[in-house]
């Protein structure tokens, strides 16, 4: 007799194979799963053995932490104070020694909280502006691009700041050649746009005298010159003028270069195509050494100026090219709906199209700033002292000269930098990600 | 009726001049022309004004003036007695060199790199990524400083070497290695190399030919390196080897100023070039390594999956498939960083590598003071390279564009 054997219930799943599940799975699958794979394991441990050890050990193992000078960095055979035999690594207490000039720079001792203010405030500000629930971003952003410079202009410098005659009379032809256009409007059109364009005449104007009167304002403070600023300092002043300043360019010229106008149009293209072909370094040689030559006698810039000026046209080439994509990336029927609504080019653009544009660009505009970050740099060698010329500049201190000196001076430097750029490269991911839910696939 | 409408139409056509959109964009571009004018008259003004009262000549005179200053490397014939025009030559092959040399290595580095990120093995895409972000975000001139002032002060001093095979020396002053001397009949192998490369077109045109006709593979790339590589060798060995190196001289003796390697002897590379070099390939590469993963990945993954449908080799698939398709991603964004890299070759004035920024706009600024005319010249070389550059970048878009009805 057969014996049928009819299962009631299902059997017990069998665990997965060992060599597909937990940590032997995954190294099976992510290291060892053909023979180039283990070869390239092999070779990826090799380089990281070659690289990793040494760092740390320069870094923390070997370093030393606490001294008063360079000679505790040094082996006795050499002079200081370290046991011979004993291998050196990083000197931090250099860094320790130096941290303030990193910072600020030659910037007095007792005028640094002008500094630690203007930061604080724009760290205060910037933060609601960068987090996208906060609400009140448009008073803010005024706020931060509108107030701030000023309030840093007037901080760091110690306000006091006359405007030579030849500015003044520059602001009455403007303010002339504003007038005339409102009554030549008055004159030819209705009644209600008379009142905007003098609403807008008269704000600039407004702006104007409060920007003069504040900053020609006698506070009492010392009045810091700009060769005494140095360090981080300079390195997020001239960045973020930089950006700052080349955003309202970057968006005339974008809008320049899409414009209907021959001579608009060319006018910005050559611009941008100028200042995006040449590298930033003969961009501030000619800063430093032609802007003088084109000035009128007697007017004179600071180098610091000088060279804002030219990062400041630089910049605005890139961001040019920047908001141009954004512009790009709006549809037509969102130019046809504004004009179709009988909205002018200016209201088209500032309340259709530029609003949605700038926001599809926040990204960009991050990179861009990275960008110029890191491009800072390059001031040292005209003569300025950002962060990494602070650096440069300290070695040649014999109080902490060491043979570890200049390699903790730079691994310093870097770890700064990396970190502000990595902070804003992810920033700029996160926004990205951000913008682009809805049209994601 | 009829002319009612038509009067109408007549008043509505009649708008005032003010809001007429071609009047207004004449007024305006008029204004822009007229300020752009005025703008170009008053730098032009100030600019003569200041240089008379500063006593600065002005023209390009100064081009034939003697140097009288030694540039460490040279690429053409070059002595104090040369002119600034020299100079200009001198700065601008070193510049294409450094760009040259640090474009084909950055290509190197990066194609790997941005493969590796994408490997399916974890320790080789974790080392690729921390290399990347890295290097990355660390400002380019602290990199070259780095490698200048850090890396290649810790090799051997002056008057001493570390030496590979006796034949590749390196100290403070650079490495030295054994320099070739072609001698005559030499000019025989060069075209040897020659014939081979366009034996090697021949073949490879055969092949795809056969292939085509039927099926059956060539080696193509193993025949290329016999003929451009192997053809050369059989022959230069046949005519008697008519190449012999020139060793650079080491002196441990005499006079310690004099000792060490001696200038002229042997091939030389300056750390300054090496410092560049370094620095340059490894920065740009980290970008070119997130292009060609991008360029990479926006080849859809149904092309992998019916290449492996269709039974082709991973390497085929890669070298076959993805490749020629993420190109056409791929070659926009890297040509600018090639023009990247060429622009940022002009750090080199922070570490004094006789570039064209360094030497020219540099020394040669400073001897003559004549700002005006070496900042245009320098500027006009980068514009040049660039505006080529994007022409080449028209032309290629248009030949790659997707033709599609």
């Amino acid at each position: 007799m057969v014996q049928n054997y009819v299962r009631t219930k299902m059997s017990p799943d069998m665990a997965p194979p060992a060599t597909e599940t937990g940590i032997i799975g995954w190294v099976m699958k992510n290291l060892l799963s053909s023979w180039l794979s283990v070869v390239l394991t092999v070779f990826g441990a090799y380089v990281i053995y070659l690289i990793v050890p040494g760092v740390v050990e320069f870094a923390i193992v070997n370093a030393i932490w606490v001294g008063k000078d360079g000679l505790d960095c040094r082996s006795i055979a050499d002079g200081g104070r370290v046991q011979d035999g004993q291998a050196i690594g990083a000197c931090w207490p250099y860094v320790q020694a130096y941290f303030s000039q990193f910072i600020y720079g030659r910037y007095p001792l007792e005028e640094r909280w002008r500094v630690d203010i203007a930061m604080f405030v724009g760290v205060v500000s910037l933060i609601p502006l960068l987090i996208p629930t906060i609400p009140y971003k448009r008073e803010n952003a005024i706020f931060l691009l509108g107030v701030y410079p000023f309030l840093v202009t007037i901080l760091l410098t110690g306000g006091n700041i006359g405007i030579g005659n030849g500015a003044w009379g520059f602001l009455a032809i403007l303010m002339v050649l504003g007038v005339g256009f409102v009554v030549f409007q008055a004159k030819t059109t209705q009644s209600i746009q008379i009142s905007s364009g003098l609403k807008i005449v008269a704000a600039i104007g407004v702006a104007i005298a409060i920007v003069y009167l504040a900053l020609g304002f006698d506070y009492g403070m010392l009045d810091v010159e700009t060769p005494l600023w140095g360090g981080l300092l300079v390195t997020l002043v001239v960045a973020i003028t930089g950006i700052v300043a080349s955003f309202p360019i970057g968006i005339i010229l974008a809008l320049g270069r899409r414009s209907e106008m021959p001579v608009a149009r060319l006018v910005s293209v050559i611009f941008i195509e100028f200042w995006r072909g040449v590298p930033l370094i003969t961009v501030l040689f000619m800063s430093s050494v032609m802007l003088p030559l084109f000035l009128p006698e007697g007017v004179q810039f600071d180098k610091l100026l000088r060279v804002l000026i030219g990062v400041t046209l630089f910049s605005a080439a890139y961001m040019a090219e920047t908001v141009r994509g954004g512009l790009q990336a709006i549809s037509r029927g969102q130019y046809e709906g504004a004009m179709a609504l009988g909205l002018s080019f200016w209201q088209m653009m500032g309340l259709i199209i530029l609003p949605q544009a700038l926001k599809l660009v926040i990204p960009g505009i991050v990179n861009a700033f990275i960008g110029l970050f890191k491009d800072t740099t390059l001031v040292l060698i005209v003569g300025l002292f950002d962060l990494l010329g602070q650096v440069q500049a300290s070695f040649t201190d014999p109080v902490w000269s060491s043979p570890a000196t200049s390699h903790t001076g730079y691994l310093f430097a870097a770890m700064v930098f990396w970190v502000f750029c990595f902070g804003m490269s992810r920033y700029s991911i996160f926004m990205e990600n951000l913008l682009h839910r809805g049209h994601k696939r | 009726m009829s002319s009612d409408i038509s009067d109408k139409a007549d008043d509505s056509s009649k708008v005032s001049i003010w809001n007429d959109p071609k009047a207004r964009g004449i007024f305006f571009q008029v204004i822009l022309v007229a300020v752009i004018a005025y703008l170009v008259w008053a730098l032009v003004d100030n600019t003569i004004r200041n240089l008379e009262a500063r006593k600065i000549a002005s023209g390009f005179g100064f081009l034939d003036t003697t140097a009288s200053f030694g540039i460490n490397q040279v690429l053409i014939n070059y002595t104090e007695a040369s002119s600034y025009g020299a100079v200009f030559i001198v700065g601008l092959l070193n510049t294409l060199l450094v760009a040259g040399v640090g474009i084909l290595f950055a290509t190197i580095i990066g194609f790997s790199v941005g493969i590796m990120r994408l490997s399916k093995n974890w320790v080789v895409a974790k080392i690729a990524t921390v290399y990347i972000e890295v290097l990355r975000n660390i400002p380019l001139l602290l990199q070259i400083f780095f490698w200048y002032f850090a890396v290649l002060r810790a090799v051997p001093d002056k008057r001493s070497k570390a030496s590979l095979f006796d034949t590749f020396n390196i100290n403070v002053t650079g490495i030295w290695m054994p320099k070739p001397l072609p001698q005559d009949g030499f000019n025989i192998v060069v075209i040897a190399v020659l014939i081979g490369i366009v034996l090697a077109f021949i073949v490879k045109k055969w092949a795809k030919k056969r292939q085509a006709a039927t099926g059956q593979q060539f080696p193509v790339i193993w025949a290329s390196l016999g003929l451009i590589v192997g053809l050369p060798f059989v022959i230069y060995l046949i005519s008697g080897s008519p190449l012999e190196w020139a060793y650079p001289e080491f002196r441990e003796t005499g006079s310690r100023l004099r000792m060490g390697f001696q200038l002229g002897t042997g091939l030389q590379i300056i750390p300054e070039f090496l410092a560049l070099l370094f620095a340059l390939s490894l920065y740009t590469a980290t970008f070119i390594a997130e292009i060609v993963r991008a360029g990479i990945l926006a080849v859809s993954y149904g092309q992998t999956e019916a290449a492996s449908a269709l039974g082709i080799k991973n390497s085929h698939t890669l070298r076959l498939i993805i490749i020629p398709q993420a190109m056409r991603v791929i070659i926009p964004p890297l040509t600018s960083q090639y023009l990247n890299l060429t622009k940022n070759s002009s750090l080199a004035v922070a570490i004094a590598y006789p570039d064209l920024v360094s030497v020219f706009a540099g020394t040669v600024l400073n001897q003559t003071g004549q700002a005006v005319e070496i900042i245009m010249m320098t500027m006009g070389v980068y514009l040049t390279i660039s505006i080529v550059t994007s022409i080449f970048m028209n032309w290629y878009n248009a030949t790659m564009a997707l033709v599609e009805r």
